[in-house]
């Protein structure tokens, strides 16, 4: 099969429809949405920590982790050709999409194909996206998500916000109340026990299981010698899917091939310590293409570019599609825990989030998410494939559209520092203009600052006040001597 | 040994006492320092918010200025991991100065090899560790280290330290909310050690944190951990 030409930038939902500062305002401000995030961040965080530092070749697992994702990004194209011939001959059909529209026309296509007008999800971010239950719903095709959390999100009416959790938004009474209002056999006396709410998803679930004839999957890894999928997962629901519809159909990003079998050694060591903080997963499935008289029969991979040929010709941004989605990043993100993910605006929120949101649509699309970050390297430390988040930030800045007045004052900045003598005078006239303020300031307030500054300088003296000029740089300290 | 002070810029307008501190605390070891006076800005700004081309002429300063010295000190975690992790990559022929450039405790437990520095200063002290120096320059317990030495002072221990204070450079000003709301749990935990004194390595970040300190008319000062280091007891 001869391969598409893939274009340059990804569609689906990975745009901020606003900028990330506007979009994190409200999320600040939502004394329920702080308290959920703080907590659930803070517990899997400490979880995470606990598990990780049990393991003493951590940091050569992360070495190898990393090695494993450099080389598949060298060689993808040829390991994309040798999973398509491994599956196929497997029994699998792989498909190529270019971009979101054509991965949800595949799966369409496929559905119906298969007489079906619902399917049965695993989680999946490829399918979250690609946007795949609104062109599914748009085609008259139901779509049910499974897994317990994404279920909470689609029964709300809501997108996910957190990669591993996605209602990690919600505490339990909020999503008692989501069951009650929207999941038609909930029990009435249904408490926000977490039992009791697993409980009634369980029952809720299970006829749609037992009646599925498709079900779409994403997959965690791509074996290119074997031609395997491998789905990771906690729940049992996932597994479900995998083996009893008769068609699966697994939609599924181009990063995540792996050269062979035994690179899950690595891997399956790797994500769950990083994602849910476990020593290892409760539930993983791998499958290759069909196995007679077990499981699907009919059994398809839908491979997706959307963007993630043109991250791969970044040698700078690349590693950025060595992300295995375990979510630690988010998780010790102090931006994400206050802003949530919703203000990412993106399927893919936090640290790693804004790295590779405005790399898959292009910068000048996402170009406030480059920004949503204090560089404080949290995320680089936790990453299990080593990610070098705070530099892919720092090289996507230089991309990004900058406003015409800061450019003007970086530029007269630059040149007044670039020059020993000019900064040595913007010094003297600095502190010279600064001085009679800061003196009328220390008289009646003790302190040489500032608390109320006009437009641009009210984001910072909104919360803090600034510090004015000492009565003498250093330098004419020095000069003195 | 040839010891260059790089004082930096946002220390040279609003806080000199901190490289005034910095000079006193190397005299009283036995060194000279130099100031060359033909030092600017390390271009942290300008590389990290995106001007990398308008960094590159400070960063080609820098070299000019230092590359003579044996070693050069910065009383700044995120000045020196700019100079230290950036540069190399930024400008080449950088990599053999950025190598002989250490934030002050470094320079004063790696290089001198000293811990104790005759200092006193009897007062209540809470130590943040800024993000660069711990995560970048890992600088560990190197500040701490020096603090414990200090005759008189009582060193009480910051909650979630190692949390980011939300300032991140061009951060607090393109973000306020979220910087805001990080500041405020920075400052909560501040105030929960009961510290009259707060230390760091980096006076931008003790500039947003005691900035949101002094707004709330907290009561407690923010201080570069050098000036702790200069004092003695005695008048100066």
């Amino acid at each position: 099969m001869s391969q598409p030409v893939a274009p340059a930038t990804g569609s689906g939902r990975i745009r901020t429809p606003l900028p990330f500062p506007t979009a994190a305002k409200p999320a600040v401000a939502d004394t329920q949405l702080r308290a959920n995030l703080h907590r659930a961040t803070r517990t899997i965080r400490a979880k995470r920590a606990r598990v990780v530092d049990e393991v003493p070749d951590w940091e050569a697992l992360r070495d190898a982790g990393s090695a494993i994702k450099a080389d598949v990004q060298r060689r993808l194209p040829e390991l994309l050709e040798q999973f398509e011939a491994s599956a196929t001959a497997a029994g699998a059909t792989v498909h190529w999409a270019r971009d979101a529209a054509e991965a949800c026309r595949i799966v369409v296509a496929l559905t119906r194909a298969a007489g079906a007008d619902e399917v049965v999800k695993v989680k999946s971010m490829a399918t979250q996206e690609i946007e795949l239950n609104e062109a599914l719903e748009a085609a008259g095709i139901a779509a049910y998500e499974t897994d317990l959390a994404e279920l909470i999100v689609q029964l709300g009416e809501d997108t996910p916000s957190h990669i591993l959790v996605p209602a990690i938004h919600y505490n339990r009474a909020q999503i008692r109340e989501i069951f009650q209002r929207r999941m038609a056999d909930a029990p009435a006396d249904l408490s926000d026990e977490p039992a009791a709410l697993a409980e009634a998803a369980r029952a809720h679930l299970r006829r749609r299981f037992l009646s599925a004839r498709v079900a779409v999957s994403g997959a965690n890894f791509a074996v290119a010698d074997t031609g395997t999928l491998v789905v990771v997962e906690s729940e049992g629901n996932g597994r479900m899917c995998l083996t009893l519809p008769e068609t699966l159909i697994s939609v599924v990003g181009v990063e995540k091939l792996l050269p062979t079998f035994t690179d899950l050694e690595v891997f399956l060591q790797l994500l769950p310590r990083s994602s849910t903080g476990e020593r290892m997963n409760p539930y993983t499935s791998m499958w290759t293409g069909v196995t007679p008289g077990d499981g699907p029969q009919d059994v398809h991979v839908v491979l997706v570019d959307n963007g993630r040929s043109a991250v791969l010709a970044d040698p700078v941004g690349r590693p950025a599609l060595s992300c295995i989605r375990c979510s630690a990043c988010l998780n010790v993100c102090p931006v994400y825990e206050r802003a949530g993910g919703h203000a990412y605006g993106s399927v893919y929120p936090g640290p790693i989030g804004a790295i590779l949101s405005p790399q898959l649509t292009g910068v000048a699309d996402n170009a406030s998410l480059p920004y949503a970050s204090t560089l404080c390297g949290a995320c680089y430390d936790v990453c299990p494939v080593k990610i070098n988040i705070p530099e892919i930030l720092v090289h996507l800045r230089q991309q990004a559209p900058h406003p015409p007045a800061e450019r003007a004052a970086m530029r007269v900045l630059s040149w007044v520092m670039r020059s020993p003598r000019r900064w040595a005078v913007a010094l003297r006239l600095a502190r010279a203009g600064a001085g009679p303020l800061g003196a009328y300031r220390e008289r009646r307030t003790g302190a040489r600052t500032l608390r109320r500054l006009p437009w641009p300088a009210s984001a910072w003296t909104r919360s803090r006040d600034l510090p004015l000029p000492a009565p003498q740089t250093f330098r004419e300290w020095w000069g003195k001597q | 040994m040839r010891i260059a002070l790089f004082i930096t810029c946002v220390n040279d307008l609003a806080f000199p006492a901190t490289g005034i501190a910095v000079t006193r605390i190397l005299r009283r070891l036995g060194h000279t320092v130099d100031f060359p006076a033909d030092q600017t800005c390390c271009g942290q700004m300008h590389a990290n918010t995106g001007y990398r081309a308008e960094a590159l002429p400070m960063v080609r300063n820098y070299v000019d200025v230092f590359d003579s010295y044996d070693a050069i000190v910065a009383p700044s975690g995120s000045c020196t991991a700019m100079i230290r992790d950036q540069y190399p990559h930024l400008h080449p022929p950088a990599t053999s100065v950025a190598a002989r450039t250490y934030e002050l405790s470094e320079l004063l437990v790696d290089v001198l090899g000293v811990t104790d520095v005759g200092a006193e200063f009897p007062e209540t002290v809470t130590y943040h560790p800024t993000c660069h120096g711990l995560r970048m320059l890992r600088l560990g317990d190197r500040p701490l280290t020096l603090l414990r030495q200090v005759r008189g002072i009582k060193l009480v221990e910051l909650g979630d330290a190692e949390e980011c204070c939300g300032f991140g450079g061009t951060f607090a000003l393109k973000n306020p909310d979220v910087s805001t709301a990080m500041l405020t749990d920075k400052c909560a935990r501040v105030r929960d050690t009961g510290a009259r004194v707060l230390a760091a390595a980096d006076n931008s970040c003790l500039a947003h944190i005691g900035g949101g300190l002094d707004r709330h008319r907290s009561g407690v000062r923010a201080v570069h951990y050098a000036e702790i280091l200069a004092e003695t007891g005695a008048t100066s």
